[in-house]
């Protein structure tokens, strides 16, 4: 569904990513991992061309998005959702608007039926009643909670996580989890997580990638991977100071 | 010495290359407008930001502008014995260069910066991202009916302003001072012609796409950081005042 190739980027001299190879596979739902501040993000905003490479592709349903103009791009783009990391609600709309806004912008839908489809997904993510409230007003999980019904308010074959636990307590991180795992038991997408919500993000993963110096270090599914021998791997999920991978 | 060259050469190209990319900012801000679908309610929401939202700061600032040129006007004039050009002076002076030109701060103080703001704050939360995410380009989304908008509030704010600002001068000459009205007026009608009405109104809209594209510009490439977003605002407005002024130049010994 998704296929990375040997993908650069470099941020002035910073060299985030030093040739990513990464296929993701459809239906699933993938993970990767790794230290903060070592190009998680900048990979996942490759996949749907929010960056571009300095070098390398990035194949979706066999198109290389890096190299198409913006309108076969906006095409392909309507095949993803996205939760960003704080959620990127429009913050002059409620919330309601936020989750219509995709159906009114990118469908010919009745005002009617955009309702009847914005309260099933505030529904399925737990915000019933809550859709008249600004971003401003509810606190960071219902944000996420938000960010996630606009995600898939158009029933998207791809979704994006940006780190979908970041800054959230535990119970509410797992809370979270456990809806991306509901809502794809639900709608069957093809799914990318960015986190280090480990180990609670495994028991939401098909497949994990480790991403450490700039390149995918190992890629398994997940039984496999938490089981790896590779020491960079077992490093990061023991959260082990001393070993291969720098901490500070 | 060669450091130096150097140095300057790159500050150079760094400069043109800014100006470079405010430039195709703004054609692809104008080249969206044409593009569907028509963003007709954003237009006319932003009209009410930048004009209805204005309005008093503009109505303020003009009444005492008046006032000022008023009093001023009064006090040059009567060492010629020349009192009765009091209306024609003001008139002149609001309607070919104060109007456009103070308005025009107004509106960068007061809606300008709040734009840079808040794109600048869009960007930093990759609400901007989101757009681009959903498919919907952020230019025609943020930026085009900002444009329009200020193209269209500019001159009528403009006016406004002239207006209260002649009546401004009006209470103080006529009013406080014994000016004539009649004078006052008579002054203003012999002197003013329609060159110098359409020439501040031209003035105004320029200002007007000057403040929208600087403010939306420096908002869009706010720097994701803490402070990227107070940068932003104070480079828009303190780059609006300066293009304002020596644009306002250029204009004026155009169409002289």
């Amino acid at each position: 569904m998704i296929r990375v190739v040997d993908l650069h980027k470099n941020f002035g001299r910073q060299e985030v990513l030093k040739g990513i190879n990464l296929d993701v596979e459809a239906g699933k739902i993938t993970t990767i991992i790794g230290g903060s501040g070592g190009g998680k993000t900048v990979l996942l905003k490759h996949l749907n061309a929010l960056l571009l490479p300095d070098r390398g592709s990035v194949l979706v349903d066999g198109v290389d998005i890096t190299k198409i103009g913006e309108s076969a791009l906006n095409n392909i783009r309507q095949k993803f959702g996205v939760l960003f990391q704080g959620a990127a609600l429009l913050d002059s709309m409620t919330i309601y608007d936020n989750v219509a806004f995709p159906l009114r912008e990118k469908t010919k839908l009745t005002e009617t039926e955009i309702q009847k489809r914005v309260e099933q997904r505030l529904e399925q993510v737990g915000l019933v009643g809550a859709g008249y409230k600004y971003p401003a007003e509810v606190s960071g999980g219902m944000k996420k909670r938000a960010g996630l019904a606009r995600a898939l308010v158009m029933e998207p074959e791809i979704v994006l996580f940006d780190e979908p636990t970041t800054g959230l307590d535990p119970l509410l991180g797992k809370s979270i989890h456990q809806l991306i795992r509901k809502i794809h038991g639900t709608f069957g997408f093809t799914g990318v997580i960015v986190s280090h919500d480990i180990p609670e993000v495994f028991k939401i993963s098909d497949r994990v990638a480790m991403l450490a110096n700039g390149v995918i270090a190992e890629i398994g599914k997940t039984e496999e991977f938490v089981a790896s021998q590779n020491p960079i791997v077992r490093q990061f999920v023991r959260g082990e100071t001393e070993g291969p991978l720098t901490v500070l | 010495m060669l450091s130096l060259i150097a140095q300057i050469g790159r500050t150079t190209i760094q400069q043109l290359a800014g100006m470079g990319r405010m430039f195709l900012f703004l054609l692809s801000a104008f080249a969206w407008v044409f593009r569907p679908p028509p963003r007709l309610r954003l237009i006319v929401e932003h009209i009410r930001t930048i004009g209805v939202d204005s309005l008093s700061v503009v109505l303020l600032s003009g009444v005492f502008t008046g006032m000022v040129l008023g009093l001023q006007g009064y006090y040059s004039l009567r060492k010629f014995n020349a009192e009765s050009f009091l209306g024609s002076a003001v008139a002149l002076s609001l309607l070919r260069e104060l109007g456009p030109v103070l308005s025009a701060f107004m509106v960068t103080g007061r809606t300008g910066s709040a734009m840079a703001a808040e794109l600048g704050s869009m960007k930093v939360t990759e609400q901007i991202d989101a757009l681009y995410s959903m498919a919907i380009n952020p230019i025609q989304y943020l930026v085009s009916p900002r444009i329009i908008a200020g193209l269209i509030s500019m001159p009528l704010l403009t006016a406004i302003f002239d207006v209260v600002g002649i009546y401004g001068a009006y209470l103080i000459g006529v009013g406080l001072l014994g000016v004539s009205s009649g004078s006052y007026f008579a002054g203003m009608q012999s002197s003013v012609v329609f060159h110098d009405v359409w020439s501040g109104m031209l003035k105004s809209v320029s200002f007007g796409l000057i403040i929208t594209w600087v403010c939306c510009y420096k908002g869009f490439h706010a720097l994701p950081m803490a402070t990227g977003v107070g940068q932003a605002t104070t480079e828009s407005v303190v780059l609006c005042f300066v293009l304002i002024l020596v644009w306002d130049y250029f204009m004026t010994s155009v169409m002289l």
